[in-house]
């Protein structure tokens, strides 16, 4: 016994499954150098990832997603994390997965077509509870379409791209210091709610370079997912709790718990031909976002005063927002009334929080880089309490302010 | 040797888990008994362990033991099992997979697996045919055999599983058959106690999906032709060249065994010397 495991003794500093420690952190912060960057939104999403514990990378190369493979391969052994390419996309999530289920926080990056093929086994992760993050740099597809180029549509996808029925989370930052924190809050949700979480940036914010600032360990907030309470003759890997998410036992502290993407019994052994068993199950991985959404849900109010007038409203998430806040510092200059709802988490989507905006307008315009995703959702949390008009635009260029105002102003007048 | 079943069974098997969904006279239970065998010999901390699976027959074998598993999407197990090794090198990591999980929908991780040569014991049951979804062709049914999807023959040329993982670098490569368990024990062992990637090609019966169609309807029959139809790596070699091209027995044995330098290993080395303090 004792002479297998000797043998299997690497070396002290490589231990991606170590608990994160504050000394972690600030050696991050050490490795990466300065605590006030001017940095791209990819680079900066390798160092959130590195700051949130991350120390498994594992991934393929895909325009334009490839910057965030290049920092961790260069970054991660000198953290004593580790950074693997991977014959493909399909073996990048297998490994990250694998690596979690191991307690070693991890993470690969791609773009449309990779994230394509990730599908199956992200639904793998939701059945599995195995927390992952898997970050898709959107470019414009489908197909191969314009790799160098940035798009959001795989808003959709990032919900609905695998079988059956789940729930996961989808944030979507809209600046270079966003793709750092939200990459953060990614690692926490992750861990929280179980479940893999997709930051969906794209080409335009991926390469895009702004001021980074680096946090304090302080300021963070970095989360772990809950261990078993119960000694092993006693512990369920799949028994829940009013909060519906499980404790986790990591692979290797002699639990010895059994994984599989059949549908399981709360103690984790397949019951593939009951059917409450699997109702049951299925039910509960979409009800442990859903009963949390409060908690998970995050938005960005910019609304005006109700003076008794209606406003107009947009919604906006990701890229696209930053044309929108334009639209809305030239607008209000002309005394226009605008209410803006900017979008951070895409799933679950925020349908209260549109809802609310809603009783506040006559319209909501969406511009999005796609052809009609979110605009879906927000006409359906509407309820046809009001009109909404998209504004749709693909092939890698962001709206320019006058398309906004134009479809703003083209009905008002 | 009753002593010692029960001592395998009881401490390594799930009971809760039985009985088994294989069929009769399926050789997957004897791998699954020479694997255990080889565990105990090596005296792996099972606490340690992980056994990792994609989807078929094969696949199931993690749940039937009572330690860590990892049953993960169709030919995927490679690749989760990397994940794994690599996250945390203390662990010994065991692949059960099949022919259509590892050469067919896993072909590119299972060659990747090897050249790269992160430690890992892969066990292929290569029983010539999809059981599980009922006797499809797979890539190594032998030409001319009878299967679901080959009703007049197959017309493909099979893949040879040990010359592959060969070729692509893997470090240890054994070829055996259940119809000789002790050397199948001990070419696990070996896989196991070996740093790198090892791969045990199983030649393995299926009698009720491939056998029956191939006129081996029965357990034994299929155990005969596996006996009759293989040779060993030694007396292979032995053979002038002429014989060896009238050979068309299956070379069964040790057909590769060398060092090499293994992936965790190296990334260990490489942390030390690049680790800020």
């Amino acid at each position: 016994m004792a002479r297998r495991a000797k043998q299997n003794m690497i070396s002290d500093k490589y231990k991606p499954a170590r608990p994160f420690t504050k000394e972690d952190f600030e050696r991050v912060k050490r490795v990466i150098g300065k605590k006030v960057l001017f940095s791209q939104g990819d680079i900066a999403v390798g160092y959130g990832a590195l700051l949130a514990g991350c120390r498994l990378f594992a991934g393929y190369p895909i325009t334009p997603a490839t910057e965030t493979a290049e920092t961790m391969s260069r970054l991660l052994p000198r953290v004593g994390g580790v950074c693997i390419q991977m014959e493909d996309e399909i073996a990048s999530v297998g490994a990250i997965i694998g690596a979690s289920r191991c307690g070693a926080k991890a993470m690969t990056t791609t773009s449309g077509p990779g994230f394509s093929l990730m599908q199956e086994n992200i639904g793998y992760a939701a059945m599995t509870e195995t927390p992952c993050v898997i970050v898709d740099v959107q470019r414009s597809g489908p197909s191969t379409g314009q790799p160098t180029e940035g798009a959001q549509g795989d808003i959709m996808q990032a919900k609905w791209g695998s079988h059956g029925d789940y729930e996961l989370i989808a944030l979507s930052p809209s600046t270079v210091q966003e793709c750092l924190d939200l990459t953060i809050e990614a690692f926490n949700l992750s861990e929280t709610y179980l479940v893999p979480v997709i930051l969906l940036t794209d080409g335009i914010i991926g390469h895009m370079r702004e001021k980074v600032i680096l946090p304090e360990y302080e300021d963070i907030e970095i989360s772990w997912r809950k261990e078993p309470s119960k000694p092993k003759e006693q512990f369920q890997p799949f028994s829940v709790d009013d909060s519906k998410i499980p404790e986790t036992a990591i692979f290797g502290t002699g639990y010895h718990t059994y994984i599989t993407g059949l549908t399981h019994k709360e103690s984790g052994y397949p019951s593939t031909d009951n059917q409450p068993d699997h109702h049951q199950l299925v039910e509960r991985l979409c009800d442990k976002i859903r009963v949390n959404k409060e908690k998970i849900v995050r938005v960005e109010r910019d609304f005006e005063d109700p003076n008794g007038e209606k406003s107009i409203g947009i919604v906006s998430y990701g890229v696209t927002s930053r044309t929108v806040y334009y639209v809305v510092k030239a607008l209000r200059r002309e005394r226009m009334k605008i209410d803006h709802l900017r979008i951070i988490t895409n799933w679950p989507f925020p349908e209260k929080e549109v809802a609310e905006l809603s009783e506040r307008v006559d319209r909501i315009i969406v511009p999005e880089l796609n052809l009609g995703q979110a605009y879906h959702c927000v006409k359906e949390a509407t309820e046809g309490r009001c009109e909404v008009v998209p504004i749709w635009k693909t092939g890698g260029e962001v709206h320019t302010p006058s398309e906004i105002t134009e479809v703003i102003k083209g009905k008002d007048t | 040797m009753f002593r010692q079943a029960r001592h395998i069974r009881e401490k390594y098997l799930e009971e809760k888990m039985w009985p088994s969904i294989f069929c009769q006279a399926c050789g997957i239970g004897t791998v699954l008994n020479c694997s255990l065998r080889a565990i105990d010999k090596v005296g792996l901390d099972i606490d340690k362990t992980v056994f990792v699976s994609g989807i078929g027959c094969s696949s199931r074998l993690p749940g039937y033991i009572d330690a860590d598993g990892l049953h993960t999407t169709h030919g995927r197990a490679i690749a989760f099992a990397t994940g794994i090794k690599l996250a945390n090198p203390e662990l010994d990591v065991i692949v059960f997979t099949g022919d259509g999980d590892l050469a067919g929908i896993g072909g590119n991780h299972f060659i990747h697996a090897a050249r790269r040569n992160v430690d890992m014991t892969v066990i292929c049951i290569n029983n010539y045919n999809y059981g599980m979804t009922g006797a499809q062709v797979s890539p190594t049914t032998p030409v001319g055999g009878i299967t679901m999807t080959s009703p007049y023959g197959n017309i493909e040329s099979p893949f040879d599983l040990s010359a592959l993982a060969i070729g692509a670098g893997a470090p240890y490569v054994a070829r055996w058959t259940v119809a000789y368990p002790h050397e199948t024990m001990l070419a696990i062992k070996k896989g196991i106690e070996r740093k790198g990637f090892s791969l045990i090609e199983m030649l393995t019966p299926c009698p009720v999906g491939y056998g029956r169609r191939n006129k081996l309807k029965h357990g034994k029959d299929h155990l005969l032709w596996y006996k009759k139809n293989t040779i060993g790596r030694s007396r292979y070699e032995k053979l002038s060249d002429e014989e060896k091209q009238k050979c068309d027995k299956i070379v069964i044995g040790e057909l590769r065994d060398v060092e090499k330098p293994e992936f965790t290993a190296e990334w260990g080395k490489l942390v030390d010397k690049v680790f800020v303090e």
